[in-house]
């Protein structure tokens, strides 16, 4: 009887419904944005993000209001989550993609060969000319130094806490990781500052700066290796261990080429985030407007304390400024090759399954 | 080549929790010996402890004694890395190694184990895929990875692997439960043709997967859940299935169990 009052309620077919046609979610964001434009500009609001803003909620608004007209309840909730979902994208790539579009559009005045491949030497402050020769140098040499003694730690450490650590000495070792990953970088760079400046009397030296890097990634490292390794199955271990090979072995020739596309990548991420650490290397490596090619004795320039300066000293615009943002530019771009290639060698080293 | 198997009171723990309790029996060499009964009922962990794989388990532990031939591999000095290679294992899910070809695969026990010449490596790898009955179809895709073959391939690529090593023994933990009838088959054939060089103990769900290929079959038993496995019997296969001496055997054995 309950199906027959069910069916009842429902008129013509119970599979078929009314829908909006493709067109209405691009329709909806056309209309809201109008809408959101006109009430600014009725209201007087100039900024930008206030009738962006109106128009996002009137987006959201609309698509639950028209579609629980047309389509039902249902429908509605879903066509408000997707919408939810898509506004909640370009809040996230608006201000990615503005920074990316100003980087590139000031930074490209002054990028050019000569820009790479000299230094600011006895270039004044606000006169034109000069480059990032020395930056490039020092960051290359600082975050270089800085991966050289932090991967290999970082990874034989988390491969100790996944492969071995048991108990109280590795709960210990997690603990000190996950502590150190909330380290604000100003922090590493004093206590570098007070252990290798103040207390064992060294100079500013690349070097110095390489280190509070190192505290930076090395949690970073340690963290994405563990993660990476964890997902290598049991079962290839076990696979391995049953052809009577030594743990050792298993480990060096099974789980670490299984897992090495994921760790490259988060060695790749953790240098992109130190390579724009500016606070440590100010403290610890101090600046030089000469080419310094050795990191282990005198100060360095490097390209974030570079941008840092340049814009300092530029009070807004002129020659400086422009320098600043092609530094900037540069060092975004340095980033992103970083990130392209950890993803070209995840991708090359992945577990094939082609036939 | 193939050698004898000699339990005696034999227990196994996970942490404090006794998994299987007073297992004693032997297993005869160049022969096939299965294993039945419920699940939990501890099969697979003494199976796992027939080559020392158990203690891989955190807080796995063993009491008692396994001799292989007349070698204790509980005893003192015993280098399970070693035990391991005497005694070899084929897992329930086919586990080739992803990052390495099919070749690699059956290598890959000799290569990281020791130094062996191309021209070695190869007969051995040939001769491996042969008795596993695989040569004929992946002789053209060697260097191809072994992730790409089909499950019933690499099971039998995970069982050429485990014979290119030249063990005495070889366990098989229900190695046709994630295979086709089809692939079953070529793998039941493949452990007919495999006992007349090596020891081969199996673990089994399907009972006639037991009938057909086992020479002997041991049927285990927990009271319990919580409480340890037991051996109930073992006996030739065919007075298994036709008059265990034990009624519980008779009703699991039947479809009365439980």
């Amino acid at each position: 009887m309950s199906h027959a009052s069910l069916s009842d309620k429902r008129p013509g077919s119970s599979l078929r419904g009314a829908t909006l046609p493709k067109w209405f979610p691009w329709a909806t964001a056309a209309g809201s944005i109008v809408l959101g434009i006109g009430i600014s500009a009725v209201a007087g609001l100039d900024s930008d993000i206030q009738w962006g803003l109106i128009a996002a909620i009137l987006f959201v608004l609309g698509s639950y209001a028209i579609a629980a007209k047309v389509e039902g309840r249902r429908q509605a909730k879903d066509r408000v989550a997707t919408s939810l979902v898509w506004v909640a994208f370009i809040l996230a790539v608006v201000p990615l993609a503005s920074l990316i579009w100003e980087t590139v559009r000031r930074g490209v005045k002054v990028l050019d060969g000569y820009f790479l491949t000299h230094s600011m030497g006895i270039v004044g402050d606000k006169e034109p000319g000069g480059g990032i020769y020395h930056a490039i140098i020092g960051t290359l040499e600082q975050v270089g130094l800085a991966a050289l003694i932090s991967v290999p730690i970082g990874v034989l450490t988390a491969i100790y806490l996944v492969e071995y650590g048991r108990g109280k000495l590795a709960k210990a070792v997690t603990f000190f990781v996950d502590v150190m990953t909330g380290i604000p970088s100003i922090v590493a760079g004093l206590f570098i500052l007070s252990l290798w400046i103040i207390t064992f009397g060294m100079g500013y030296s690349g070097f110095a700066g390489s280190m509070a890097l190192t505290i930076l990634m090395l949690p970073v490292v340690v963290r994405s290796t563990e993660e990476m390794l964890k997902l290598v199955p049991n079962e290839l271990r076990e696979a391995s261990l049953a052809l009577g090979v030594p743990k050792w072995r298993t480990i060096l020739k099974v789980v670490l080429p299984t897992s090495i596309g994921g760790i490259t990548t988060g060695v790749m991420l953790a240098i992109a985030r130190i390579a724009g650490e500016t606070a440590p290397v100010l403290l610890l490596v101090w600046v030089t407007p000469l080419i310094n090619t050795n990191p282990f004795s005198d100060p360095q320039a490097s390209l974030p304390v570079y941008i840092y300066l340049q814009y300092a000293n530029s009070g807004g615009a002129g020659a400086a400024y422009d320098r600043a943002w092609a530094a900037a530019l540069v060092l975004i771009a340095f980033i992103m090759i970083l990130n392209m290639a950890a993803r070209g060698i995840a991708r090359w080293k992945a577990p094939k399954t082609g036939r | 080549m193939a050698k004898r198997i000699d339990v005696s009171g034999l227990n196994a723990y996970y942490g404090s929790f006794l998994a299987i309790e007073d297992i004693s029996m032997t297993v005869e060499p160049r022969s096939v010996t299965a294993f039945i009964g419920p699940s939990g009922c501890g099969k697979s962990t003494f199976l796992r402890t027939l080559n020392r794989m158990h203690e891989v388990t955190p807080g796995g532990r063993v009491e008692g004694k396994v001799m292989l031939d007349d070698e204790n591999l509980y005893g003192a000095g015993i280098d399970p890395v070693s035990v391991r290679r005497e005694v070899g294992m084929v897992f329930q899910r086919p586990n080739p190694f992803p990052t390495m070809s099919v070749y690699d695969n059956v290598a890959a026990g000799l290569k990281l184990n020791g130094k062996y010449k191309k021209s070695q490596l190869d007969d051995i790898v040939e001769k491996s895929l042969k008795g596993a009955n695989l040569w004929n179809e992946v002789k053209d895709r060697l260097n191809k990875p072994g992730s790409g073959l089909s499950g019933g391939q690499q099971q039998r690529l995970c069982i050429a692997r485990a014979i290119a090593v030249e063990p005495n023994v070889l366990l098989m933990d229900e190695p046709c439960s994630a295979l086709d009838p089809i692939s079953t088959l070529a793998i039941e054939d493949l452990i007919g043709e495999l006992k007349e060089r090596f020891t081969i103990v199996i673990v089994t769900h399907n009972m006639q997967q037991a009938a057909r290929v086992s020479d002997r079959t041991a049927f285990f038993n927990l009271a319990a859940v919580g409480q340890p496995g037991k051996l109930i019997e073992i006996d030739d296969t065919e007075r298994i299935f036709s008059n265990p001496s034990v009624q519980a055997t008779e009703d699991y054995i039947s479809g009365r169990f439980g």
